[in-house]
């Protein structure tokens, strides 16, 4: 089976081991434990889906820290990256 | 745990026994690479800030840092003759070293052929008496060690970076200081440093390296990329998401230090631990101010294979991503794709690295050492922006 790996148990991303199709079963492993995630879009390698629903304006979990805030809804299983996320720091866009 | 080095007169100890043919003024950078070309263990040290610039203090701070560095076994000075910055200015601050060192002016040689002839005497000469150096063991609280990563994706923080961790945390309980870099780096990730730090100061700077830098790139004006085209492809989706990667390569021992590097003073470190250095993220000119706080050996790691070596400082590369390596294993030091892979674990990595460093530094050759000329540039951030943004860099 596929692998994800997730950083810290307040994550709510997971990162792809491997490139993954539409509605391909991966494994979530956080340390020794393991889930099973569906996925419901591809993704490549190394990317994040988000495991559980991300509202628009929530923030992006990973490592335990924020590293960003949804743009738009984001669905269980669905691709969290910059086309859905934007960045909080050093935006000179919003002084 | 030893490594074997040739000690200094300065009581500092190299790993490597570097001529180092520093133009002074940019006019006479030609002269400078063509002496380092015809000797082998001479190297060209150059930067282009000149005559008229405001406020050179840093560069000389950061020339003599370099200059300074143990892997340096010599130093020859070149001049035009007529420039604001004399080669005494760096020789003043030099003497204490106890280098060879030698001063050339192309005006007073009689122009850029016979500077160039007389150069190349010199610095053979110095070669020749470096021949006679021994390498003696030492214990590893006499090699600072810098971390720095680059060409960074999703793997960094998961293999990689991860990897380079365990190895930093052998190298301070062996004794060695350690030296990252990268400001904008830390934004997003201020959190874990905070925790890291050793004490109150220690935080306070932390803190106003940091927002420096968030204000230096918040300004009217600026249009900052924190994520380069490989960052993005390889699944990074923000400069948080990076940071907190990138902090994984400094393991998890206490924060001792932060280094000012500035117009007013180049620090180094002194003791044993984590150290942060104020600087950039710029990669020529991080290596470059990571050499001038006296690092002897760079570990660089990478998830998209980036193919870095350091101008005087022997470079150990680290790649996670499996694909990576397959393409760049020539360049590559270490496969820390394994980890991925699931072939390998964290810590046997790490405790590779660590290894491949005490080997390096007792003189094994990175892929890349003499293959071709490392990167080098000095970094000096314009006065007249840091006082627009009410920037002080006196932490």
């Amino acid at each position: 089976m596929k692998i994800a790996i997730i950083m810290d148990p307040k994550d709510n991303v997971a990162t792809l081991l491997s490139d993954v199709d539409k509605d391909d079963v991966v494994q979530a492993r956080l340390g020794e434990k393991s889930t099973e995630e569906q996925v419901n879009e591809p993704i490549r390698f190394g990317h994040k889906f988000a495991l559980s629903r991300i509202g628009k304006g929530e923030n992006v979990v990973k490592y335990g820290e924020i590293i960003g805030r949804a743009t738009q809804d984001i669905d269980k299983g669905y691709h969290v990256h910059v086309h859905n996320v934007e960045s909080l720091r050093g935006r000179g866009d919003q002084r | 745990m030893e490594f074997s080095g040739y000690q200094r007169n300065d009581g500092r100890v190299g790993i490597r026994n570097l001529v180092l043919v520093c133009a002074v003024v940019e006019c006479v950078e030609g002269i400078a690479r063509k002496i380092a070309e015809r000797v082998k263990s001479a190297v060209a040290v150059t930067h282009h800030y000149s005559c008229l610039h405001l406020g050179n203090e840093q560069v000389v701070n950061t020339m003599v840092g370099i200059a300074e560095n143990p892997n340096s076994a010599g130093v020859v000075l070149i001049g035009m003759g007529c420039e604001a910055l004399r080669p005494e200015i760096f020789s003043e601050r030099l003497s204490g070293s106890g280098k060879p060192l030698e001063i050339l002016s192309c005006r007073e040689m009689g122009g850029t052929a016979r500077t160039i002839d007389k150069g190349i005497e010199i610095a053979r000469n110095m070669e020749d008496d470096n021949r006679a150096l021994e390498r003696e063991p030492f214990p590893l609280d006499r090699l600072v060690v810098a971390v720095k990563c680059g060409g960074s994706d999703a793997t960094s923080g998961l293999a990689a970076n991860a990897s380079l961790g365990v190895a930093v945390d052998h190298l301070i309980r062996a004794g060695s200081p350690v030296v990252f870099t990268e400001p904008i780096e830390a934004i997003g990730g201020e959190e874990e440093l905070y925790r890291r730090a050793a004490n109150e100061e220690v935080r306070t700077r932390i803190e106003r390296v940091i927002s420096n830098e968030e204000n230096y790139w918040k300004m009217s004006g600026a249009r900052m990329e924190f994520m380069c085209k490989g960052n993005i492809d390889g699944g990074l989706s923000s400069i948080e998401e990076k940071a907190l990667g990138a902090l994984h390569k400094t393991g998890s021992a206490p924060i001792v230090g932060v280094l000012e590097n500035s117009a007013r003073k180049c620090e180094r470190p002194t003791v044993s631990g984590i150290y942060f250095q104020d600087g950039t993220h710029l990669e020529a000119q991080a290596v470059t101010n990571l050499a001038a706080a006296g690092a002897q050996i760079l570990v660089f790691t990478t998830g998209v294979g980036a193919a870095l070596e350091g101008l005087i400082t022997p470079t150990i590369r680290v790649c996670g991503n499996p694909t990576s390596f397959a393409q760049m294993k020539a360049d590559m030091d270490i496969n820390a794709g394994t980890i991925i892979e699931g072939r390998e674990s964290i810590e046997e990595v790490g405790s590779r690295i660590f290894r491949e460093i005490i080997e390096v530094a007792s003189g094994k050759k990175t892929k890349l050492e003499g293959l071709v000329p490392g990167v080098f540039d000095i970094y000096r951030p314009d006065p007249r922006l840091d006082s627009l943004a009410g920037i002080s860099r006196r932490l």
